[in-house]
């Protein structure tokens, strides 16, 4: 009686996990890919589902089946279950296999989080200023010259992109979501992300994530990804304007 | 009883008269320490605002008559000893009394955080009514601002934390087999503490500038940037603090001096145990919350540039202290609630709790991990990098003892005799719903995903998942099953239900959607959002109107059944904890006779097993059915 219930909820519970995990994997979750860190989280992100859904479907298949199976029938007002206190083998598997488990994940978490930090030896350096509820961007001069400012983002397409970001008031946000990474602007110290663009041209929003104050839901800018050529002209330009200036 | 002779008795209105006395008391010192340095002008609006918000409650108190006792003993004036005429309460007039009854004083803290649910969920319903659309419709982005943190602000401070207290003030002397509270006058003033900060942050609301709308994280160097109405979080905090702590001494010395003869620590219910490591964090957790918000203070009210760089301030040195609270506090509440659906599981399911001992370690084990993980929240942060990854590992790893928990609850239900009321429903509602919060939290350890979702609303759905879905589901199911204790009536069971199924399917249309719109990049705290994240807002928005709906199921339910309920019995759960052994409500002092554990608090199923018996300690011999 006993193995035949247990049974009985373990196939359930695996053709549910099963289902769970097409539908986990079949939900389109993100936004459109832009960077090279965009793929590499979104595979972890795939992983953490695929370890997670058997979890929530167990619980859940327990939960319901004690509701199926033993929930109070008429007649039973006065009847208790059989007095288990314990059970030290299934303890130690409860426990160690979930502290197994969580270790593994952390440990492909942290090479996913060395390979987006990497440095790439050709990466272009972008100053990123924010304020009260505005962006500033500033791109080191080819020649060691004046930087070109600049209130619009514009990043050359399939190149790693170091943003160096500073803030003028309080603590603002950078945050592409196609980009998937984001790091705080904060008062007093530079802070900064890499992103490896796609080779693609598009324009991607530019959103703050912190609470800056009254503006900070408006406080969004455009970033466009065009081909290097194009971006190498666009310098040009600016580098002209703010010669003349 | 004339005017005078009232203003000089304790009672509201002596405490009006100080309230008063600390305004005047404000303006007593502001002004001359002003005109003293010079300063242009004298009478300044802040400075004062500041001083009254720290004077006022204590004029306040001193009027009720919280500090009567004491103030009469440190000035060798004759205290009037405890004659236990207080106690109980006979009219709802003796609940606006300072009380120092736990039962009387349980019902204080539970209703008045429950007006704070009320409160915090109507500003829930502002929100989601100005988000239903993109752009704005009902109030300014300020305004807005205003909203969710005050939201937040009244629920984690006035109402999650609170309530526990509360419910645990309640139960917890009865179930271990106290008369009282170690410290019952102390006991009284934790709960007066807790109106005085709940009304300091909603007044806020009238503050010129408006209400403090920098979250309930108050970030620096927003908070010391934004308008007056920020100084009545600072404050207010700073009281709501202080009521936790005090709370907590008294809740460990009451578990550590005051148990029944016979209860060792082995012996004690699940939710004393829950109380017991919740206190623990507490007291060790909670000065930094608030010295976090002294350092604002000091940066507003008199300059000492602690979050100004160009003057030597450090700006991430605000959220690593803060979080060094906010991160046990999140434990804070959650571990009470284990402790109530401890009890409520194995006594629905007529089950010992499986594996006692590992659910009262893993207790413990939180307590301390709890204490390692703060700077999951600063991911982004920018602070130093090398933090992180320890973090990441301790982050994770704090998901084995909550795990213990939860397959233990499981195995109670296995083979079990459910009885599928209403309080079962919440517990199982719980356990089905904090896994999610605790899966997306286990995803929330991972940087590089968090380098993704932070600050979207992936984590407002992260967090209502384990707030409302965690701590609020175990507040239900416990007040549900305290409720005959408490009141001596019968809720209604079909009303229960009902508000159960509604709040169970509209909470999750609230917040399961908000996963996505968080990680399609839809940043939290905004007033206003891009186009693409419309359909799914207007959605999320109708679907929490029916949590809101449910909530007046639930008061309907609360308030009609404690007027007018069918009288309770003193057992009606057939529980072996000792607080069912006593009438419904319980005696005024709670046991007539001193009760004697003689096994465990869950021998559901053990022929002949009891936990307490009424007898003198000499006559006790066998233990029977006990396990121990």
């Amino acid at each position: 009686m006993r193995r035949h219930q247990l049974a009985q909820m373990l196939i359930l519970g695996l053709i549910a996990s099963a289902g769970g995990i097409a539908l986990a994997l079949a939900i389109d979750w993100f936004p459109k890919v832009g960077s090279h860190q965009a793929d590499r989280i979104d595979t972890l992100f795939d992983v953490l589902l695929v370890a997670s859904v058997p979890i929530f479907v167990l619980v859940q298949s327990i939960v319901l089946f004690s509701v199926w199976k033993f929930r109070m029938r008429p007649g039973e007002e006065l009847k208790d279950g059989p007095p288990i206190h314990g059970s030290t083998r299934l303890e130690v598997v409860w426990t160690a296999f979930p502290a197994l488990l969580l270790v593994g994940l952390c440990a492909y978490a942290y090479s996913v989080l060395g390979d987006i930090e990497k440095a790439k030896p050709n990466s272009m350096v972008v100053n990123v200023t924010a304020e009260q509820f505005a962006w500033h961007f500033a791109y080191p001069a080819a020649g060691g010259g004046k930087p070109v400012s600049s209130d619009q983002l514009y990043l050359p397409a399939n190149r790693q992109i170091e943003f160096k970001i500073r803030s003028k008031d309080v603590i603002h946000d950078f945050f592409v979501p196609e980009f998937r990474m984001k790091i705080d602007a904060v008062p007093g110290i530079t802070t900064k992300i890499r992103v490896d663009t796609r080779n693609q041209r598009r324009d991607y929003p530019v959103v703050c994530a912190e609470l800056c104050g009254l503006g900070h839901a408006t406080m969004r800018q455009t970033a466009h990804v065009i081909p290097q050529a194009e971006f190498d002209s666009w310098m040009q330009r600016k580098e002209k304007e703010a010669q003349s200036t | 009883m004339t005017v005078a002779r009232r203003l000089q008795a304790p009672g509201l209105p002596r405490a009006g008269l100080g309230l008063l006395m600390g305004v005047a008391l404000a303006y007593a010192i502001v002004l001359p320490v002003r005109s003293l340095y010079g300063f242009d002008p004298v009478l300044d609006g802040e400075a004062v605002t500041i001083v009254s918000l720290l004077a006022a409650p204590f004029g306040f108190l001193f009027g009720l008559g919280a500090f009567d006792y004491w103030f009469y003993w440190a000035s060798g004036r004759p205290t009037r000893a405890e004659d236990h005429s207080g106690h109980g309460a006979k009219s709802w007039r003796d609940y606006f009394r300072v009380n120092t009854d736990h039962k009387v004083i349980g019902i204080q803290y539970t209703v008045t955080s429950f007006f704070f649910l009320l409160v915090g969920g109507a500003l829930a319903m502002l929100i989601r009514a100005e988000l239903a659309q993109p752009g704005m419709q009902f109030v300014s982005t300020d305004g807005y601002n205003g909203l969710f943190s005050v939201h937040a602000s009244i629920l984690i401070f006035l109402f999650i934390i609170p309530v526990f207290a509360g419910l645990a003030n309640f139960v917890l002397p009865l179930m271990i087999g106290a008369p009282d509270m170690a410290f019952p006058r102390l006991n009284a003033l934790s709960y007066w503490l807790l109106p005085i900060a709940g009304t300091m942050m909603l007044l806020s609301f009238l503050a010129p500038g408006g209400s403090f709308a920098t979250g309930w994280t108050a970030y620096a160097p927003l908070s010391t940037d934004v308008p007056v109405g920020q100084l009545f979080f600072t404050v207010g905090v700073q009281f709501a603090g202080a009521s936790s702590v005090a709370t907590a001494l008294n809740f460990l010395v009451t578990i550590i001096t005051m148990r029944a003869p016979g209860m060792s620590f082995w012996r004690m219910p699940l939710l004393v145990w829950a109380n017991f490591s919740t206190s623990l964090l507490v007291v060790i957790a909670t000065p930094f919350v608030a010295a976090s918000q002294f350092f604002v203070l000091l940066d507003r009210a008199l300059g000492f540039n602690f979050f100004v760089p160009d003057r030597g301030g450090d700006v991430l040195m605000y959220q690593h202290v803060f979080w060094f609270y906010s991160h046990p506090a999140v434990y804070i509440m959650m571990l009470p609630g284990f402790g109530i659906i401890s009890e409520i599981l194995s006594v629905k399911a007529r089950k010992p709790i499986f594996g006692y001992r590992m659910m009262a370690f893993s207790l413990l084990a939180i307590v301390v991990l709890g204490f390692t993980v703060w700077a999951h929240h600063m991911f982004v942060s920018g602070m130093q990098e090398w933090i992180r990854v320890p973090m990441m590992i301790t982050t994770a790893i704090i998901a084995v003892p909550t795990g213990i928990k939860i397959f233990s609850w499981l195995a109670t239900l296995w083979r079990g005799v459910l009885h599928l009321d209403t309080p079962m429903l919440f517990a199982l509602g719980f356990l089905t719903m904090f896994v999610l919060g605790g899966i997306s939290g286990v995803m929330l350890a991972m940087i590089p995903v968090v380098i993704h979702v932070s600050d979207t609303y992936f984590i407002v759905a992260h967090i209502h998942y384990v707030l409302f879905g965690g701590s609020l589901f175990t507040i239900f199911a416990g007040v549900y099953y305290w409720f005959p204790k408490m009141t001596g009536r019968m809720y209604d069971e079909r009303l229960g239900k009902l508000h159960f199924w509604m709040t169970f399917i509209g909470f999750n249309a609230t917040f399961g959607p908000m996963h996505l719109i968080g990680l399609k990049g839809m940043p939290r705290r905004v007033a206003d959002y891009a186009d693409q994240f419309a359909g799914w807002n207007l959605f999320i928005s109708l679907a929490s109107f029916v949590v809101g709906l449910s909530t007046l199921v639930f008061v309907y339910n609360m308030v009609a059944s404690w007027r007018g309920g069918p009288r309770a019995e003193a057992n009606p759960w057939r529980a072996l904890t000792l607080e069912w052994q006593v009438s419904s409500p319980p005696p005024t002092f709670n046991f007539d006779e001193v009760p004697t554990v003689v096994g465990g608090p869950y021998e559901y199923g053990v022929p002949g097993a009891v936990h307490g018996v009424f007898k003198k300690p000499a006559e006790v011999t066998a233990t029977a059915g006990g396990q121990e």
